[in-house]
């Protein structure tokens, strides 16, 4: 590997010109290198799972989910019959379980959609553009950013009453609305910076055109940006749908949210029915952790200084005293612009290097080249 | 001062965007929201004068213009006037908040600056000890932080106040309490807020945690700490140098975190029945109660705005930087 691949993974502040240019053999490189990370291959393996449950859940379903099996208030605790119990109208809590997922992916799916859509436009014309145009558009998204969520979403959903609480596609929409700012934050930051840089220049001065500029130049370089705030957005999402149908502002249905809002309804926290509020609650919180670890995944790709913990973690049992030493080291290679040898003399002690290297070595190929091969 | 002054704009102009939102959603959304009421309405006397100040407040069956509405809306919302509450035998909306306010203001805001403050610190020891054990707290923080927050207040009451029977379920205070300065009355709603503020605590800590964490470890790496380090100082002393570089961005990023901590904060409440405006906002949702819910939406922003104003004095208190550039 060259010295010049690598210069866009390691520096901190994201994407680098050069990547823009990249030959597929480095591209198959990176697309190879993402899934390495132990978070992204766990937050992908939960998270795939969760669409195959929700794709094959009403069909392995063992009852349907509304089917009333006795007449009694009282739900019963998880038996082979009910690996979940039943609730206190003596459904089964498994079943609704499976059934609910599908509503919640796909709405969280559709708001995910469209608020990142929302955000690229927005957050990369305040960037591209400037002046007062990005004066406005960053007014915009502070104060979605600014205005609390859920007493707007009540509003929103109160005021359309029964008509738009089943809708699965206008509940996404909705739920874009509040959700998309954030994004278009970010983007714009990373769009303002990759603005001014050398490559986006000369692109200008060959007079290349503005939405060649912004879709071959810019928009490549954004990617891991895209990728988190979607990821990011989608979790909101199915915070708030949950949220919603916990308020019974949106039609519960057997939603992850709608079982809790039943569970609440029914007091089974205070009668210790745990099967009823658990399963729903354990399953939103795994699903979201699974696109939070993916998210970090995105995060130590693009700033690889957060990566330190895992690769102190294979140094074995010298854990501390490897990163103790790498803070005496981390002095010796601040020099801007080292020489490339110099680089690979420092390379010799990887582990050393790796996790603290500091931020004014932009350059350091080598080291993070040896640190990345390692993780194989 | 420029910042502040800078930002206090920004915040006037959120909050006139939240006020035109309130007028206008009700009249771009299709549908009737005064037949809703009224058909919740069975079984009250309903006059017409009601009718009729339900019509003027969503712009039903009037022939003002939409300007004139709007300013008459804004006329109203600047004299406190939001309208009655349907669900609370119309009782007029800004009374029925009053009351709510202080208990979510009390519980929400003391178990914020209680999350703010623990996780700053948990954040900024788990980066100086990277590499260590602590980084496994990472995925249960995660986990913690992805829960809903109403599920964990279903956790709460089920182990400590239910099976343990250490905190009251829910509710402020016993119903046979007489609200008074009197130590009973006062410890009656310390034992009551427990278990809420906790909930809020360990759900919204994660954020904060994880936000230090990632700012600590860029802050390690620069010269400053390394040269504190190599000088001999005490490591509390270094770790304090570099958590004090490191809490800025916590402490700008608190006007993106107090929306969502807020939110989730309301939905607690719910669960264990507080008499806050989280238990307002069901109220409304569950009773079609329109006008309450367009006052708990004004309220809620303003709050909310003023809390960032407090974080936005803070920061400029704790960033001499600002300070300069007027």
């Amino acid at each position: 590997m060259t010295a010049s691949i690598s210069t866009d993974q390691v520096t901190g502040s994201g994407p680098v010109p050069g990547s823009a240019l990249h030959g597929t053999a480095q591209r198959r490189q990176r697309a190879l290198r993402l899934p390495r990370s132990p978070k992204i291959i766990a937050g992908l393996a939960m998270l795939a799972s969760f669409v195959l449950l929700s794709i094959i859940g009403p069909l392995v379903a063992p009852y349907s989910p509304d089917r009333i099996f006795a007449n009694s208030p009282v739900p019963l605790a998880p038996s082979a019959a009910h690996w979940l119990g039943t609730t206190s109208l003596q459904q089964d809590v498994f079943s609704q379980l499976l059934v609910g997922g599908g509503d919640m992916l796909l709405v969280a799916f559709i708001a995910g959609v469209i608020a990142t859509a929302l955000s690229v436009v927005v957050g990369v014309t305040a960037g591209y553009l400037g002046g007062l145009a990005d004066d406005l558009l960053s007014m915009l998204a502070n104060i979605f950013l600014v205005m609390p969520a859920l007493p707007l979403l009540v509003i929103l959903f109160g005021f359309l009453g029964k008509t738009g609480s089943d809708d699965l596609f206008l509940i996404g929409f909705i739920i874009s609305i509040t959700g998309w700012a954030w994004g278009a934050r970010v983007l714009r930051a990373q769009t303002l910076s990759l603005r001014n840089r050398d490559y986006v220049d000369s692109a200008r001065i060959i007079g290349e055109r503005g939405s060649r500029i912004i879709f071959a130049e810019i928009l490549p370089n954004l990617t891991p940006i895209v990728a988190s705030s979607f990821l990011f957005t989608v979790l909101y999402a199915i915070g708030t749908y949950s949220a919603m149908a916990f308020l019974g502002l949106v039609n519960p249905n057997w939603s992850w949210g709608g079982i809790l809002y039943y569970a609440q309804v029914n007091n089974a926290e205070l009668s210790g029915y745990w099967w009823w509020y658990i399963p729903p609650g354990i399953a939103i919180a795994l699903l979201g952790t699974a696109l939070v670890l993916l998210n970090f995944g995105i995060d130590e790709f693009i700033n690889p200084r957060l990566r330190a913990a895992g690769l102190t973690r294979r140094s074995g049992g010298r854990r501390g005293t490897r990163t103790r030493r790498s803070q005496q080291f981390a002095l010796t290679p601040v020099i801007r612009g080292p020489e490339p040898s110099a680089v690979l003399a420092q390379g010799a002690t990887p582990a050393v290097l790796a996790p603290g290297t500091p931020a004014v070595l932009t350059r350091r190929a080598t080291p993070a080249t040896t640190g990345e091969g390692g993780q194989a | 001062m420029l910042v502040i002054a800078r930002r206090l704009f920004f915040y006037l102009v959120t909050a006139a965007v939240a006020i035109s939102l309130d007028f206008l959603i009700p009249r771009l959304i299709p549908g009737n929201p005064v037949d809703a009421i009224l058909a919740k309405m069975q079984g009250v006397t309903i006059t017409p004068a009601i009718i009729h100040a339900l019509d003027l407040q969503f712009g039903v069956n009037t022939s003002a213009s939409l300007w004139g509405q709007y300013t008459h809306f804004w006329n109203n919302v600047l004299h406190g006037n939001f309208g009655v509450s349907s669900a609370n035998s119309f009782e007029p909306v800004s009374t029925v908040i009053r009351q709510a306010l202080p208990y979510t203001l009390g519980l929400v805001g003391l178990a914020t600056l209680i999350s703010f403050l623990l996780g700053t610190a948990i954040g900024a020891v788990v980066a100086w000890k990277r590499g260590s054990w602590l980084d496994n707290l990472l995925p249960v923080v995660t986990f913690f932080q992805a829960a809903p927050y109403f599920f964990l207040a279903f956790l709460a009451i089920d182990v400590f106040a239910i099976t343990l029977g250490w905190f009251p379920p829910s509710r402020a205070a016993n119903a046979t309490d007489f609200p008074a300065f009197t130590w009973t009355y006062l410890s009656d709603v310390l034992d009551h807020a427990v278990l809420p503020a906790l909930t809020i605590v360990v759900a919204s800590a994660a954020g904060w945690i994880v936000g230090m964490r990632n700012v600590m470890l860029t802050t390690m790496d620069e010269d400053y700490v390394l040269i504190a380090a190599a000088k001999g100082l005490r490591k509390g002393r270094v770790i304090w140098y570099a958590a004090r570089n490191a809490i800025l961005p916590s402490v700008s990023g608190f006007a993106l975190a107090i929306g969502f901590i807020v939110s989730g904060a309301l939905l607690t409440e719910i669960v264990f029945s507080y008499p806050g405006l989280g238990s307002l906002l069901l109220q409304a949702v569950s009773n079609n109660d329109y006008e309450l819910m367009q006052g708990l939406f004004l309220i809620i922003t303003f709050t909310v705005l003023a809390a960032n104003l407090i974080a936005d004095f803070v920061y400029v208190f704790l960033d001499p930087r600002t300070r300069q550039e007027a």
